[in-house]
């Protein structure tokens, strides 16, 4: 009989983990991958597009594997869209860089290789922490945004009803 | 453009040898009239003559072969110059000589192959039509025939419900329920709401019949949606335990049946939208495809009144979702 002032310490039993589960899928996957930026356009109007890439298992996505190609006022438009509709607290995007769209600087301004590179990272990280949380799941706008083509500005905002996880 | 002297020196049109018995089917066209054209199947026989009528009946018509065709084409409307003909046949009518005098031709396509349905959509339409060329050094004269071609299935063999517990977490949790998953399209669908938890306020609820066109291929494909009816099944806030029953009959919109994947070029599909609209104009939806199929209206003139109600209700058999030839002169053999 165990002194009941002791805490009980024993291992809980478990069955030990078969090669499958130990080397198989996980069930919940979802990576983005933000890449490859590119250029587009010339002059003045030139900007930046980033190729967006998303491989998952849950069911709640219609494609498994989607890319598609985003630029920074595509997540600004995503960010504004969740704050509206969702009552998730939506990270912060990294900064607009008002200041880098200036004439006379130094640097490529916008183009800049690792201003580039540092807004790469933000977004990535950005929309890793959205697209797993449940509540941005149910959400119209992030399926668009994500797995279709061109996002229709124009489209009517919605909470897809997904069958409990 | 015709100068005098060089005008069209003859007319030519087509007449159907079944043109009056023959049923006429109503079909829009690109720019939105309703026209009303001769209906055949798949499997149909296309014959008829070829009138050539001389303008100047003195005068004689030198030409280069008279011949007829009989066309399926899909044509989209971004590539206007590209047809993909995916029926292609043609009848010989005269060899290059010349006309004295009006003269008809009997032609007959025997049995042709009608594998798809006649569409008319917002980028991409199907049609089949005859046409009958006189060839002349300069211009052709030709004139063309349109028909529409409907595609009929038999009851599908397999024709589950469509049952699915949905929501959002601590908010709204539904069961929805359609009776059927394949409809024909005078076919009633028939289901019903089930709310197991009501977190919102609801301002009522409604089913829309969505349509969705998809063009192209690869990189370059476009869905064009477009949504065919918005039915409201609900007005007012639903509690927990609350049951909704829905009845919507198909018969009253403008539905084709789905078209799938056609001569790898495009396909229209269809979907239930069912959607709810909370106080704060919120709406949440769950959206769900549904097959279109196209029921036969077989009436044999040999059967009574009764009779033929009843085989327009178990016209089934052992041919699940197979297009099948209908001429009812035939069957009355």
């Amino acid at each position: 009989m165990s002194d009941p002032v002791v805490a009980d310490t024993r291992r809980l039993n478990s069955k030990p983990q078969d090669l499958t589960d130990a080397y198989g899928p996980p069930s919940n996957f979802l990576e983005i991958d933000v890449y490859d930026p590119q250029i587009v356009g010339v002059g003045r109007s030139r900007y930046t597009t980033y190729e967006v890439r998303m491989r998952t298992n849950l069911p709640i996505f219609k494609l498994k594997d989607s890319c598609v190609r985003r630029r920074y006022s595509d997540f600004e438009w995503l960010k504004n869209e969740l704050e509206r509709d969702s009552k998730i607290v939506v990270p912060p995007l990294p900064g607009k860089a008002l200041k880098r769209q200036l004439p006379f600087r130094s640097d490529e301004g916008l183009f800049d290789e690792s201003f580039i590179e540092e807004r790469r990272s933000g977004l990535e990280q950005f929309i890793n922490r959205i697209a797993g949380h449940p509540l941005a799941q149910n959400e119209r706008c992030l399926h668009m945004f994500l797995q279709e083509e061109t996002i229709d500005r124009n489209y009517i905002p919605g909470k897809e009803l997904a069958c409990p996880g | 453009m015709s100068f005098f002297g060089f005008g069209q020196s003859a007319d030519i049109d087509i007449v159907l040898n079944d043109g009056e018995t023959r049923k006429k089917a109503e079909h829009r066209s690109e720019d939105g009239r309703k026209d009303k054209y001769f209906l055949f199947y798949d499997g149909e026989t296309v014959s008829g003559k070829v009138n050539v009528t001389l303008k100047y009946p003195g005068k004689r018509l030198e030409h280069n072969g008279i011949k007829i065709e009989f066309i399926g084409q899909i044509e989209m409307y971004y590539d206007r110059g590209n047809h993909h003909e995916f029926v292609s046949l043609v009848k010989d009518l005269a060899r290059p000589g010349e006309l004295t005098q009006s003269q008809t031709f009997d032609f007959e396509f025997t049995h042709v192959e009608k594998p798809y349905e006649s569409y008319t959509g917002q980028n991409v339409k199907l049609r089949y039509f005859l046409r009958a060329t006189v060839g002349r050094r300069l211009n052709d004269i030709s004139k063309e025939l349109d028909i529409v071609v409907h595609t009929l299935s038999t009851y599908p063999e397999m024709n589950s419900s469509i049952k699915m517990e949905v929501g959002i977490e601590d908010c709204l949790h539904i069961e929805f329920e359609y009776n059927k998953s394949k409809y024909h399209l005078k076919d009633v669908i028939v289901g019903k709401i089930y709310f197991l938890l009501v977190r919102i306020k609801i301002k009522h609820m409604e089913i829309d019949i969505i349509k969705r066109e998809t063009t192209g291929t690869g990189p370059n494909v476009y869905h064009e949606n477009d949504t065919i009816a918005k039915y409201e099944i609900m007005d007012g806030a639903p509690v927990r335990g609350e049951s909704i029953p829905i009845r919507l009959f198909l018969a009253g919109y403008e539905l084709t049946p789905t078209m799938r994947d056609i001569n790898k070029k495009f396909s229209v599909r269809y979907y239930l939208n069912l959607v709810l609209i909370d106080e704060e104009e919120r709406r949440y939806f769950k959206q769900q495809e549904i097959t279109l199929w196209r029921k036969g209206d077989i009436v044999r003139k040999s059967m009574s009144h009764q009779a033929a109600i009843a085989s327009q209700r178990f016209e089934g058999g052992s041919n699940p979702e197979k297009s099948y030839s209908q001429n009812t002169e035939e069957d009355a053999s």
